[in-house]
C-alpha cells in the first residue's frame, strides 16, 4: 500500500479518527461538509498536525506520534491542489511552475517548466499572470505547478468546486486524465458523488470524522454499509426494517412486508431502494401473488427535462389521513407517458435484489 | 550670510537612518508577533506601541533613564568610552523609538492580511521558512509596509519631545529643522522659523507624493484583481 494512514485529531468539539490505506491511483475522499475530508487532506500534507497516528508514504514515516516523528511540508514532497488554487498573484504562471524548483540550475528549471506546462495544455500562459486566466486555466496551471515537484502523491482539495458548472465537465475530464497518468496515491476531496464516481475507481467515505465506507466505488453503492453512506450516494427511499424471517422483513415505515435477496444483519437495520429501481407494473396488478407488489397513490411529481420525479404513497390513497409520501420513484418521460392517464392506484414492485439493507 | 543649512541635512540623515531601522524591526517584530497568539505577546503588543500613546517627552525622559550615564545601556556604553546623550545617535534613537508603532502596525496589518493558503502552498512546495517570508509574504504585504514606512519616516520627520529631550538642541549636531523652528521662534526670528517650515513642509510632500505614487504603480495590478 503506498498510502497508510491512522490519524486522530481533536479539534473542539470535532473529533477525527481516519483510517484508512490507499494504493496508486485516484481515491475520492467523500463525505458532507464538516466531516474531516479537508483536515485529513491538510494533516497528511503537514499543513496540520495530528495529536496522534501515523502517516506512513511509501514505506516512509510523514508523520509518526510514537517515534516524534512529524516532517515539516516542505520535506514531504507531496503535491497540494487548494480548493481556491493559491496561486500566488504576483508571480507569472511560469514563475508558479517554477517556485518548487528552488534548487535546479536555469536551464533545467526553465526546460522543467515547460514540459509541466506542455503538459497540462498551457504552454501559451506562461507569461501570464493568475488574474488573467480562467478558473479552468487558474487549475491546470496550480496541477501543473503541484506536478513539478515530482511529488510521491498528490492532494486536490475540492478541486472542480470554484469553476461554473457549464466548464465543469470538460476540466473535469481533464482532471480526471491528469490523476489517471499521476503515478501515485491521488486523493482528491469532494462533497459531489457523482463527480467522484466519474474520476475514482475508489471512495472513501467520511462521516463525522470516521471512515463510515472504504474501497471500490461499485461495491459501495451496491452494499451500502449504512443508511450515511447509502444517503450520500444518493439513496431517496428508506424505512426501519425488522427482520421476520431470515429473508423477509418487515419495513415499518412503509407499512410492508417486503422479500428480500439476503438475510438482514443488524438488528436496528434499514431498508432502501433508489428510486430509479422502483418498478411500475403497466400491466396493472397482474398476479396477486407477485412479492412485494403494492398498490400506490400519485403525491405529486417533479418534472426535469428527460425525468420525472413521482412521490409515492403506498396503500392507501393520499388525503384520507396525514399525507406525506413513502416512495420517491425515478422514470424516463417516455414512461410516464404510458402509464400517467391510468386509473390509479397503480402498482409498484419492489425488486428483493434492488433492495439495500442497512445499518444505522 | 548664507543661512546654516544643517538642520536639513541632521532632520534628513536621522529620519532615513531611524526609517531603515524601523522598517526592519518593526517588520521582523509584526513577522514574529503574526503567528503567535495569547497573551504573552498581548502584552508585549501593549509595550510596542507605548511610544504611540505616551507624550513625547514621557518617552524621551525614559530614554534618558534607560541610555543616561547611569541607565543600564548608557553605563555599558561608557565601558566603551562611548556617551549617546545628546550624540547624534541620540536623535536617531528618540526618531525610530517614536515611529515605530506606526511601522510596527501597518506591518502586521498587511502580513495578517496575506491568504494562509499562499504559505501554505509555498510550504508545499519544498520552500524554507526564510523563502516562504522572501519570496511569498514579503511580496504580497509590500504594499502595506510601505504605507507603514512612510508613517514612520513623517513620523521621524517631525520629532520633537523625545529628540529634545535625549539628544538636546546642540546646532550642527542634533539640531533637527522641529527644533531649529522652536529655538528660532523663542528667539523671535519669525523670519527663520519660517524658512524651516517651508523647507519642512517641501520635504514632507516631495517625500509622501514620491512614496504614493511609487505605491500606486507597484499596486496598480492587485487594485485590478481586487475590482474583479
Amino acid at each position: 500500500m503506498a498510502l497508510e494512514i491512522q490519524i486522530e485529531k481533536h479539534l473542539g468539539s470535532f473529533a477525527l479518527d481516519a483510517r484508512f490505506s490507499c494504493g496508486d491511483g485516484p481515491l475520492a475522499v467523500l463525505g458532507a461538509s464538516g466531516a474531516g475530508k479537508t483536515m485529513t487532506l491538510r494533516c497528511i500534507a503537514g499543513l496540520e498536525h495530528p495529536d496522534r497516528g501515523q502517516i506512513i508514504l511509501n514505506g516512509h514515516a510523514l508523520f509518526d506520534s510514537s517515534k516524534g516523528v512529524d516532517l515539516p511540508s516542505r520535506k514531504r514532497r507531496i503535491g497540494f491542489v487548494f480548493q481556491n488554487y493559491a496561486l500566488f498573484p504576483h508571480l507569472s504562471v511560469a514563475e508558479n511552475v517554477a517556485f518548487g524548483l528552488g534548487s535546479a540550475a536555469d536551464s533545467e528549471r526553465s526546460l522543467r517548466v515547460g514540459r509541466q506546462l506542455a503538459q497540462m495544455h498551457v504552454e501559451q500562459l506562461a507569461k501570464r499572470f493568475p488574474r488573467d486566466l480562467s478558473g479552468g486555466e487558474q487549475q491546470r496551471v496550480a496541477l501543473a505547478r503541484a506536478l513539478a515537484i515530482e511529488p510521491e502523491a498528490l492532494l486536490l482539495d475540492e478541486p472542480l468546486a470554484a469553476l461554473d458548472t457549464h466548464l465543469r465537465s470538460q476540466i473535469e475530464a481533464q482532471l480526471a486524465e491528469t490523476l489517471g497518468q499521476f503515478r501515485g496515491p491521488a486523493l482528491f476531496v469532494t462533497h459531489n458523488v457523482e463527480e467522484a464516481y466519474r474520476i475514482a475507481e475508489n471512495f472513501v467515505v467520511l462521516s463525522k470524522g470516521r471512515v463510515a465506507a472504504s474501497g471500490p466505488k461499485e461495491e459501495i453503492f451496491r452494499r451500502p454499509p449504512s443508511l450515511e453512506v447509502a444517503l450520500l450516494t444518493g439513496l431517496k427511499n428508506f424505512s426501519r426494517a425488522r427482520a421476520i424471517s431470515p429473508l423477509r422483513v418487515e419495513a415499518i415505515d412503509w407499512n410492508c412486508t417486503l422479500d428480500v435477496a439476503e438475510p438482514l444483519a443488524a438488528p436496528a437495520a434499514y431498508v432502501g431502494i433508489r428510486a430509479h429501481h422502483v418498478d411500475f407494473l403497466e400491466a396493472g396488478p397482474g398476479n396477486a401473488a407477485d412479492t412485494n407488489t403494492f398498490p400506490c397513490w400519485l403525491e405529486r411529481a417533479s418534472e426535469t427535462p428527460f425525468r420525472i420525479t413521482l412521490y409515492l404513497r403506498l396503500h392507501t390513497a393520499p388525503g384520507t389521513d396525514e399525507s406525506a409520501h413513502h416512495l420517491q420513484a425515478e422514470v424516463f418521460k417516455e414512461k410516464w407517458l404510458r402509464f400517467k392517464d391510468r386509473p390509479q392506484p397503480w402498482h409498484v414492485r419492489l425488486a428483493p435484489e434492488s433492495i439495500l439493507l442497512m445499518r444505522e | 550670510m548664507t543661512p546654516d543649512l544643517s538642520p536639513v541635512w541632521i532632520s534628513l540623515e536621522t529620519s532615513v537612518t531611524a526609517t531603515a531601522i524601523t522598517l526592519v524591526l518593526g517588520t521582523a517584530v509584526a513577522v514574529w508577533r503574526a503567528n503567535r497568539r495569547g497573551a504573552g505577546p498581548a502584552i508585549l503588543d501593549g509595550f510596542f506601541l507605548l511610544p504611540l500613546v505616551l507624550p513625547p517627552t514621557v518617552v524621551g525622559f525614559l530614554l534618558l533613564l534607560v541610555f543616561g550615564r547611569n541607565g543600564p545601556i548608557g553605563r555599558l556604553l561608557l565601558h566603551f568610552g562611548e556617551t549617546v546623550v545628546f550624540s547624534w545617535p541620540a536623535t536617531v534613537i528618540a526618531a525610530a523609538v517614536v515611529s515605530f508603532p506606526l511601522m510596527y502596525l501597518s506591518a502586521r496589518a498587511a502580513l495578517e492580511q496575506v491568504d494562509p493558503h499562499f504559505l501554505q502552498a509555498a510550504r508545499t512546495l519544498g520552500a524554507s521558512e526564510w523563502r516562504v517570508f522572501r519570496r511569498v509574504a514579503l511580496p504580497l504585504a509590500w504594499p502595506g509596509i510601505l504605507a507603514g514606512t512612510i508613517l514612520a519616516f513623517g513620523r521621524a520627520l517631525g520629532e520633537f519631545g523625545a529628540t529634545l529631550m535625549l539628544a538636546g538642541s546642540i546646532p550642527g549636531r542634533t539640531q533637527t529643522i522641529p527644533l531649529a523652528i522652536y529655538f528660532a521662534v523663542e528667539s523671535g526670528d519669525n523670519q527663520q522659523a519660517i524658512l524651516w517650515s517651508l523647507i519642512d513642509i517641501s520635504i514632507s510632500v516631495a517625500m509622501v507624493a514620491g512614496m504614493y505614487y511609487w505605491t500606486h504603480l507597484q499596486n496598480a495590478p492587485r487594485a485590478r484583481l481586487a475590482r474583479r
